[in-house]
């Protein structure tokens, strides 16, 4: 396994300090792009050269978005990081800002750099306050040693980035509705068009990405965006974090090269619990199509293969279940969430995420009817595709999944009201 | 009225912002208000208005969007147990029902001595450590089991 | 311009647009809830689903913009799965209450679940309770579990009227529309969130269980409460009105309506209501036959003229008069040889008559308000007097537009303002005359500093500039200065200037000559100078008049007043003779709005009891008292008669030269600056129930900035004696520093103050 390149000060007793970031190497991207004085063309071009895509969950390829924010525009643009990390079962961004959050103040750096912004702002999930603080003090730190602020590095450049945190609600992982929320409003998804891009940040161009993606932009710019894409597959380049969570004898995060077989990550989060047996996997974190166990262990983690195989790989967040799982309160407990977490403001999700829980709550209570199983898919198809933003599909997504896959498990429950596990 | 200790929070919060866009303050002012109150009162959200010169409704529409603002009072230490899919298989149900045996109080409730509150709260983005709890949104506590959570309990009791 | 097919059907439309404006331009209905063309795009309902070639999903109509070659499907089997999903979702957690609904049969939500609902629903979990919430005499949202949050309510609120009074608080299915901390809203414009909402959660308070929408019958008519002209429906069931509602008219009232226009119904038919004619013998007022009361003021009218002449006999209107009813007053007035005439009745200075070139009026079209880029609005309580202009400001205000004001009071008017100058009464002349300096400046290159001159550099930036006076303005003892003033600075910036005008017939009285001629008294003189005998049409003269004391003692000096009302109102203390007279729902009739636009109107309903349209009652009276030319036998043979050889866009004319500059007398204390409340303005709003228990109706205080108070050792909160020539009232005093200093601000208009004397002038606040 080669050296990590995200969370590479972990072998420090304090991995997150200016001192250690700067012993392996850290801000000398930043130094290379102002010394070498790169041109955003330049800049984009390694970035589209390295693969990346958007480690958030919807895998946009990073050069290509930066290329969209308008050259030109007189006035205030700004850039964004999105790590308010709530898709369950995703953490990795926490580590990023607990552990090494002088990585992402140098990518977006440098991004701000190549799109000629001013302004940052890393909106932080709420519940991580811990990691919320880590980010101010390292911002603090970053400032007095002029890798923030003006004439960063003694050039002439400017940039400030400050953190906005959460206070509890998911969709503001959905980026306009983060900008809403960095606005001060309810974190309500805007309708595209327009997209950040030309319409953002106080009605500002802005570009949005996610933590992991910014804090793999010093590797590319230092290495260039060869090396990058080389350590992936084709199409998956690159290195991502996966967390694996769940029914592992050692869950965490892992830094592995993009096309990881799953088998090898299982084995790295120490194996299915207790010598039980793998009996599913939502791979991407928890909007996603659950898996199979037995399909899963012959899948790589990367974008097209899982695609193939019938999920996706989204934010990399990887849930385990062994075989005493219940599919049916798992989907249950999925489905509260994102009737809980339904911003309220579109039709079909406000309404559709709460009926398709109250069907699966019955189902899982012993109340289910037959023909529940064919409304509930129904009910999926009118909600995803309907709504303003992507949490109608991912509120879908899981229902569809487990009945693909488990439909004789709810069916078991409704014949019997009971669990067939 | 804000408490000076407040505003000045918010004065320093709001220099992130554009000067004409203090309504960004606004989840960090309900923020400063609910670590030192406990809760928000809505005449604390018509104080933030006023202080941000910004819509009564629309502090009130931010304070009831996000939930973890305590829109009631709560206990001295409110702890929010996470529930979601991988806390949940990692074994969250205990933990609640460990908490309310030892607390004697449901999820939204509050100990009749005011000492502790207790909700559920959606994903952390911290699930490798299941299952999971906050304390008043600041401290996060993970791998608990019940001696685990006893001896948080234990440290909460001498504050 | 953009070609695009929707179903088949190939469309030219402007670039920017959107798919729903293309289809509505071309007639095509796309289902929709949230869309409302006068706000902005929220594409929350997901109605407007459509197919679009190329898209892998339906897109929402509404927020879809148009692009060239771009091929629509509204009715593919696509889009119409789409809508009939979001129509399933909508209807479960509706209480589907239809029969006890008052929005039933007018209901969006009701007329498409016909096109897109289900004959049964898979819905089998239980429906979500919404409470209901008490927001106020006038919106009644007891059935808030109807909402389907489609947040137009939310919209109009920050968008048209100015302030999010409501909101959609919480999120998911718990998301609903709530006021903060249950308030009540208090927008003088709340009343269209009623016409907004597409189902029943927002509803008509006083209309609420009266009538079903089938029910009622539907008349044109025109606003009598403000000069806007707004375009009325009035729907009527048994011969009552029943609801009002707005006509749209793009260019009037767009589709809005002002809570005073659409409820100052409910003051229609009070028990105070004159229904019979009535005289006064041996100091009791009797009821008697029409023929009786007619002769018997026809035959005091003819005592006095024939005895201590004419000119002893006054006429005192009020311009929601009708165009033929002071047409025919002044008529019958001038026929018995008398030139006292006059409607204006809150106004105070006079000295323009005779140097004002034609009629005040708004001095360019309403329209041209949303079109002004640089505003400057002179002495006027905006909102309150003028709602809908107001939104038109605000507006064009969120449109970049700089509204810049100079007034005696900073009440919020929900906009930003550019500049403003704030002065007491009598600093407003100075201030105008700096303004102009200003600009006259501005134009040699020099800039000035102070607020003056920063209104001055706003208006000297714009294109298109618009110079309002308002009513305070007109009221004002130097309102000809004012205007003149006015003139010169909407010249210097190239602009246009006018009045905002006060009463919905201000401008046709003025085209009807219901003023004095030469010889003739105004309304002013004609009670400082009492006349022997009075003739009142529509008029209460303590709340109508400038100086309730004075038109008080002048009535009951008199040896005759003559009353034509609707309403059996304080003239019986002093009054002869009432005549009962329809209300302008219950006659036809004309007003000529603050733009000069000649709008006629039937009457909606009979006039009630033995009440009669007043034309019809001066046209008797012109016959009694033998005055040649009355009779005409339809209210439009009265208004073709008044309006013949009228050319109405020749008469409007706010021209005015030669006026002489004419200083305040500089009477120490304290000046009063008074606003007629906006539910105080004529007799039947003031009678409205529903709009008297709005907040806007509460009882007047005495406002005062804080240093004033402190200076008579009062707090704010306490009980203060307010003293104007013989009278005076205790009212509640409140500190408010946005008014200058030296000013005590206390209503007119309104029983509470009625005790005092002049709106301006000086005014005693004491500890009481």
């Amino acid at each position: 396994m080669n050296a990590p390149i995200i969370l590479n000060t972990q072998h420090f007793d304090q991995p997150w300090t200016l001192e250690n970031y700067l012993k392996v190497g850290g801000y000398q991207a930043l130094r290379k792009v102002l010394t070498e004085k790169m041109s955003p063309d330049a800049i984009i071009a390694e970035v589209k050269a390295s693969g990346l895509r958007g480690r958030g969950g919807a895998g946009f390829p990073t050069g290509l978005k930066w290329s969209f924010m308008p050259r030109n525009y007189q006035g205030e643009k700004y850039l964004v990081c999105n790590s308010d990390e709530g898709e369950p079962g995703t953490c990795k961004d926490r580590d990023i800002l607990r552990y090494n959050p002088h990585m992402l103040i140098e990518g977006m750096a440098i991004a701000a750099y190549c799109m000629a912004v001013k302004t940052g702002y890393n909106y932080v999930h709420g519940e991580v306050f811990e990691c919320y603080e880590r980010m101010e003090a390292a911002c603090e730190e970053a400032r007095k040693a002029g890798y923030l602020g003006k004439n960063i590095l003694g050039f002439d450049f400017e940039f400030d980035l400050h953190n906005h945190m959460g206070y509890g609600a998911y969709v503001c992982g959905e980026e306009t509705a983060l900008l809403e929320s960095i606005e001060g409003k309810k974190g309500q998804p805007r309708f595209k068009p327009p997209f950040p891009a030309s319409f953002g940040l106080y009605g500002k161009p802005t570009t949005i990405n996610n933590t992991e993606t910014f804090a793999s932009i010093p590797y590319i710019i230092r290495e260039g965006g060869k090396k990058f894409a080389d350590i992936g597959v084709p199409n998956s380049g690159g290195v991502k974090l996966f967390s694996v969570s769940g029914h592992v004898n050692k869950p965490g995060n892992f830094e592995v090269p993009m096309g990881t077989p799953f088998r090898k990550l299982l084995e790295m989060a120490g194996g299915v619990r207790n010598g039980h047996k793998l009996k599913a996997v939502i791979p991407g974190g928890s909007s996603m199509p659950v898996l199979p166990g037995e399909i899963m262990m012959e899948v790589n983690m990367d974008y097209d293969a899982l695609q193939k195989a019938g999920s996706y790989l989204g934010s990399g967040a990887i849930i385990v279940m062994d075989e005493t799982t219940c599919m049916v309160k798992a989907l249950e407990r999925l489905s509260y969430f994102y009737h809980e977490e339904s911003c309220g403001q579109c039709t079909p999700c406000r309404e559709g995420t709460g009926w398709l829980y109250r069907i699966v709550h019955r189902i899982e209570h012993g109340e289910g009817r037959p023909e529940d199983l064919d409304l509930l898919l129904d009910l999926c198809n009118n909600i995803a595709g309907r709504t303003i933003c992507a949490l109608g599909d991912a509120a879908a997504w899981p229902v569809q999944g487990m009945l693909k896959h488990y439909r004789n498990e709810f069916e078991y429950h409704i014949e019997h009201k009971r669990c067939l596990v | 009225m804000l408490s000076q200790q407040i505003t000045t929070l918010i004065d320093k919060e709001l220099k992130k912002y554009p000067a004409d866009q203090r309504q960004s303050a606004v989840m960090a002012a309900l923020r400063f208000v609910q670590d030192e109150k406990g809760w928000i009162a809505s005449a604390d959200m018509a104080d933030v208005a006023a202080y941000l010169g910004m819509p009564q409704m629309a502090v009130y529409e931010v304070a009831t969007f996000y939930h973890m603002y305590n829109l009631k009072p709560m206990g001295k230490h409110t702890l929010t147990v996470c529930t979601n899919l991988s806390c949940q298989l990692c074994g969250s149900g205990d933990t609640l029902d460990h908490l309310n045996k030892r607390l004697g109080i449901g999820l939204g409730e509050v100990t009749p001595d005011g000492k502790y509150g207790l909700r559920e709260g959606e994903c952390m983005g911290a699930c490798v450590d299941a299952p999971l709890l906050t304390i008043n949104n600041k401290k996060m506590c993970g791998r608990l089991t019940s001696e685990k959570i006893d001896q948080i309990l234990a440290e909460l009791d001498k504050q | 311009m953009i070609n695009i097919e929707i179903d088949g059907k190939q469309i030219q439309t402007e670039n920017g647009s959107t798919v729903i404006e293309a289809a509505h331009q071309a007639g095509i209905t796309i289902p929709h809830f949230c869309y409302h063309k006068k706000l902005s795009i929220a594409a929350n309902c997901r109605m407007c689903l459509v197919q679009v070639e190329k898209a892998p999903k339906p897109l929402p109509a509404c927020a879809t913009p148009v692009t060239e070659g771009m091929k629509v499907f509204t009715r593919s089997e696509q889009a119409v799965k789409a809508q009939k999903g979001v129509m399933e979702f909508l209807l479960i957690n509706h209480p589907l209450d239809c029969p006890i609904c008052d929005q039933g049969g007018e209901c969006m939500l009701q007329d498409m679940s016909v096109g897109y609902g289900g004959g049964h629903s898979r819905y089998h979990e239980e429906k979500r309770m919404v409470l209901a919430k008490d927001i106020g005499p006038l919106v009644s949202a007891e059935e808030m579990s109807r909402c389907i949050n489609c947040t137009r309510c939310v919209r109009f609120g920050v968008e048209i009227a100015g302030q999010m009074e409501l909101g959609q608080a919480f999120r998911s299915e718990h998301a609903e529309i709530v006021s903060f901390v249950s308030g009540t809203v208090d927008s003088e414009l709340s009343g269209n969130m009623i016409d907004l909402c597409p189902v029943g959660a927002l509803t008509s308070k006083p209309f609420r269980y009266k009538a079903r929408s089938w029910e009622l019958s539907r008349r044109r008519s025109v606003s009598a409460h403000d000069s806007l002209g707004s375009g009325l429906a009035v729907q009527t069931k048994n011969n009552q009105v029943l609801r009002v509602l707005p006509i749209e008219n793009e260019d009037i009232n767009e589709c809005w309506l002002s809570d005073k226009d659409r409820f100052a119904y409910e003051g229609l038919n009070t028990t105070d209501r004159l229904t019979k004619p009535m005289i006064k013998q041996d100091g009791k007022w009797q009821e008697v036959e029409w023929q009786v009361a007619l002769e018997y003021a026809a035959n005091g009218l003819r005592h006095i003229a024939n005895g201590a002449g004419a000119e002893q006999i006054g006429a005192l209107a009020t311009a929601n008069s009708t165009l033929e009813e002071l047409y025919l007053l002044q008529k019958l007035m001038r026929g018995i040889g008398s030139d006292n005439v006059d409607f204006r009745l809150r106004q105070s200075d006079f000295s323009g008559d005779g140097k004002q070139q034609g009629a005040p009026w708004l001095g360019m079209s309403v329209a041209d308000i949303s079109r002004a880029d640089r505003l400057l609005v002179v002495g006027s309580f905006l909102r309150k007097d003028h709602p809908l202009m107001a939104a038109r400001i605000r507006r064009a205000v969120r449109k970049g537009a700089q509204v810049n004001i100079i007034h005696s009071a900073d009440d919020d008017l929900l906009m930003n303002v550019a500049h403003k100058a704030i002065v007491a009464p009598d600093a407003l002349v100075e201030t105008l005359t700096q303004v102009s300096k200003a600009l006259a400046a501005e134009k040699q290159g020099q800039s000035a500093s102070g607020d003056a001159a920063a209104i001055a550099k706003s208006l000297a930036s714009g294109e298109r500039v618009a110079v309002l006076l308002g009513n305070f303005a007109q009221q004002h003892p130097q309102a000809a200065q004012l205007q003149a003033l006015a003139q010169q600075i909407a010249a210097l910036s190239n602009g246009k200037f006018g009045f905002l005008v006060e009463a919905a017939n201000s401008v046709g009285a003025h085209l009807v000559h219901a003023t004095p001629g030469s010889k003739g008294l105004n309304a002013a003189a004609m009670l400082a100078k009492p006349r022997k005998a009075y003739v009142l049409l529509n008029v209460e003269p303590e709340l109508d008049s400038a100086d309730p004391q004075q038109a008080v003692a002048a009535m009951q000096a008199a040896d005759l007043v003559v009353v034509l009302s609707a309403y059996k109102h304080h003239a019986t203390e002093y009054a002869d003779v009432l005549l009962p007279i329809a209300q302008y729902t219950e006659t036809s009739g004309t007003f000529v709005s603050a733009e000069g636009r000649v709008q006629s109107f039937k009457g909606a309903v009979k006039p009630l009891g033995e009440a009669r349209p007043a034309w019809k009652v001066l046209r008797v009276l012109g016959n009694l008292l033998k005055v040649d030319g009355f009779d005409q036998d339809t209210s439009e043979a009265v208004r073709d008669e008044a309006l013949k050889g009228v050319d109405v866009a020749a008469g409007l004319n706010n021209a005015i030269g030669g006026v002489e500059a004419k200083a305040l007398s500089a009477a120490g204390g304290l000046q009063r600056v008074a606003d007629v409340p906006i539910y105080s303005t004529d007799a039947v709003v003031r009678r409205s129930a529903p709009l008297q228990a709005t907040a806007d109706a509460a009882i007047p205080q005495v406002r005062m900035h804080g240093d004033e108070l402190k200076k008579l050792g009062v707090q704010s909160g306490d009980v203060v004696k307010v003293s104007q020539g013989q009278g005076s009232v205790k009212l509640f005093a409140v500190a408010d520093d946005k008014l200058p200093k030296g000013v005590a601000r206390v209503a007119a208009g309104h029983t509470a103050t009625v005790a005092l004397g002049a709106m301006f002038g000086t005014i005693t606040v004491e500890r009481a």
